[in-house]
């Protein structure tokens, strides 16, 4: 066990360097850090100056090992649009992103994986017929599109919901939280579904094609033979057998979520950190984007890190080979 | 090839004789989203001749036609069938002239992606060694990210890295690339699975006999065994292609306002969804969601033809 994750860390490693040389690399070529923090009015001396405070004389390498050791503490420079820390804009847009794709997450598979077992028992039905081809357009309707006609539904036409923003927020400590509050609660709702439903339509098939293999196999058959009830074939054999690939397949989606709430926060104008990043994108904002390239990595790192010891966990087959073998 | 029966027949009769064939006729929904698919590539490649007015040309435009509704709805011009924007543009010539910049933007990033995946596999899998670790380790990073946030990735950087007007007149390569860039590994790393097994079969050895080079061997003996799956492959990554985008232009770091794609029609027509104006947004959605859904589903008919293992 603990070998494994030591090796599963070691391979995790060139991803986290290469993405932080890229990273540097962009913090340093592209653009001009000295132009843009000095204004219109300088002297070659002042230029001289911020140049060598910067440390922008030293050589690659110094500079990049003094990088990485700023990142490792947090610290990714000043925002050239916002003039303020990077490290505290993403501090304080992270709650609203992570909110949001956690309850679009939880809606995923709550939503989702019923489906599938509905769909993956009574393939005939025409509530199942019905699901599939709601899955099917849910597949192939853009994220914003969706956004754009559930604020046309729910908040023009109707008028129930909020259309943008949060509502009020509720602090603890640095973590500010919309659970707290009808109207936070109420903001989240179109965001989360909006988010939420094409992962809810690829678990949702998932979950049925992998019940459908399921049922198929001898031992539901002695299960059925045996007399157990239908509940107990059903969720005790067949869904449990069925989960391996739907955890890795969910972890792996958690990552997806993250980065399509950046669709979603510029539908809704969710205060998160994809609108901070879709705004350094078109603003060229080179440390807000080194910074949140970085942070995704890690975030995707430790995601695939958990997913792998969850299938270690869940699947005692896996045990001998995977240790090994890269995937 | 010595299927000399089948050489004596027409090309047309052998197509319509073909599994193919078969299971396109017998399968009334990919007729329908073949119908649909041609219907708008052709009103996309023909919008210069056949769109009612031309969106593009100042002259024609007048300001009291901004806002006008649909057609059949009250206050509509039957000028104007789908209504008109902003800017007095009539909607549906825009959405035609729209669907060519989407079209156009997803068959050349599936192409420019085609291209540097199947090059990438095709050496990886050909070389091995050296060359094949470093090539799929990249895949493996490239695959940790999605490929949304690849290429909104690489079109911010490019954005900072050139000076505005440049960038301007190439907004619409920059997409391109950015979108082709993000999606080769799907094609490299199915190009290379097919050449390790080719590698080692009696006609490459028989080529690398009579004294053939290995880049000679791999272009005109190997590639064209290994190219079915791939195209399977860009028809399904020609709806990604297209959506991804039309979020990019969405996101307004795609194509420029001036060459307004689908994504763009749709982010403009969001700023007066709560005017009330909702034909601006609504008619370019649904054309993008038929277009995306008739190719995704041509796509899953084509995988499933191909692939008699999954039938």
């Amino acid at each position: 066990m603990f070998a494994f994750i030591v090796s599963r860390l070691f391979q995790a490693l060139p991803v986290m360097f290469t993405v932080s040389l890229i990273s540097f690399a962009m913090f340093a070529y592209v653009g001009d850090p000295v132009a843009i923090m000095l204004g219109q009015d300088y002297t070659e001396a002042q230029r001289q100056a911020l140049i060598r405070d910067l440390g922008l004389d030293q050589p690659f390498f110094v500079q990049f090992f003094e990088y990485l050791k700023n990142a490792v503490q947090g610290e990714f420079g000043l925002s050239y649009r916002l003039a303020r820390p990077v490290s505290d804009l993403i501090l304080e847009r992270a709650p609203a992103t992570l909110e949001l794709s956690f309850t679009a997450a939880f809606l995923a598979l709550a939503i989702g994986v019923p489906m599938g077992v509905y769909t993956g028992l009574y393939r005939e039905s025409w509530l199942s017929r019905f699901f599939l081809t709601i899955s099917l357009i849910g597949v192939s309707l853009p994220t914003f599109l969706i956004g754009i006609l559930l604020i046309l539904v729910f908040a023009v036409m109707l008028g129930v919901l909020p259309s943008f923003g949060r509502g009020d927020t509720v602090a603890i400590g640095w973590w500010t939280t919309g659970f707290l509050t009808a109207s936070g609660l109420k903001a989240l709702i179109l965001p989360s579904i909006t988010l939420g439903l094409f992962q809810m339509t690829l678990i949702m098939r998932l979950v049925r094609a992998e019940m459908l293999e399921v049922l198929r196999t001898d031992y539901i058959k002695f299960a059925r033979a045996r007399g157990l009830s239908n509940r107990a074939v059903h969720f005790g054999h067949a869904l449990k057998n069925t989960l391996v690939p739907v955890i890795t397949i969910t972890g792996l989606q958690l990552g997806a979520i993250i980065a399509f709430a950046i669709v979603t926060e510029t539908v809704f104008q969710w205060p998160g950190m994809g609108l901070l990043f879709i705004q350094a994108v078109s603003n060229a904002d080179i440390p807000i984007m080194a910074a949140y390239l970085m942070m995704i990595a890690l975030l995707f790192v430790i995601i695939n890190l958990v997913v792998d010891l969850l299938y270690y966990l869940v699947d005692p087959r896996l045990r001998g080979s995977l240790a090994g073998s890269a995937r | 090839m010595a299927d000399s029966i089948a050489a004596r027949k027409g090309p047309v009769s052998r197509f319509l004789d073909s599994d193919l064939w078969f299971s396109f006729s017998h399968s009334p929904l990919t007729i329908v989203s073949a119908i649909v698919a041609l219907a708008l590539i052709g009103a996309a490649v023909l919008a210069p001749v056949i769109a009612p007015h031309d969106p593009f040309n100042l002259a024609t435009l007048n300001l009291m036609d901004a806002f006008n509704p649909p057609a059949w709805v009250e206050g509509g011009n039957p000028d104007f069938l789908l209504g008109t924007d902003d800017q007095g543009r009539d909607m549906l010539s825009t959405i035609m002239y729209g669907a060519r910049i989407s079209l156009f933007v997803g068959f050349c990033s599936v192409i420019f992606a085609m291209v540097l995946g199947v090059t990438l596999g095709l050496v990886a899998g050909f070389v091995g060694g050296t060359t094949d670790a470093v090539l799929m380790r990249i895949a493996d990073i490239k695959l940790t990210f999605p490929a949304i946030l690849v290429a909104l990735l690489v079109d911010g950087l490019v954005r900072a890295a050139l000076p505005r007007e440049l960038h301007d007149r190439i907004a619409l390569w920059v997409v391109i690339f950015a979108i082709g860039i993000s999606n080769w590994v799907q094609y490299a790393r199915t190009v290379r699975g097919s050449t390790l097994v080719e590698k080692n079969k009696e006609y490459v050895m028989a080529a690398r006999v009579i004294g053939l080079s290995s880049t000679r061997i791999m272009t005109s003996h190997v590639l064209p065994n290994v190219m079915g799956p791939v195209l399977v492959i860009a028809t399904l990554n020609l709806g990604f292609a297209i959506l991804a985008e039309a979020t990019l232009s969405f996101l307004g770091v795609g194509v420029p306002p001036t060459q307004p794609s689908l994504g763009t029609l749709i982010r403009i027509g969001n700023d007066f969804l709560f005017s009330g104006e909702w034909w601006i947004t609504v008619f370019p959605g649904i054309t993008l969601a038929l277009m995306v859904l008739s190719v995704n589903l041509l796509g899953d008919w084509l995988r499933d033809a191909l692939n008699p293992r999954l039938r």
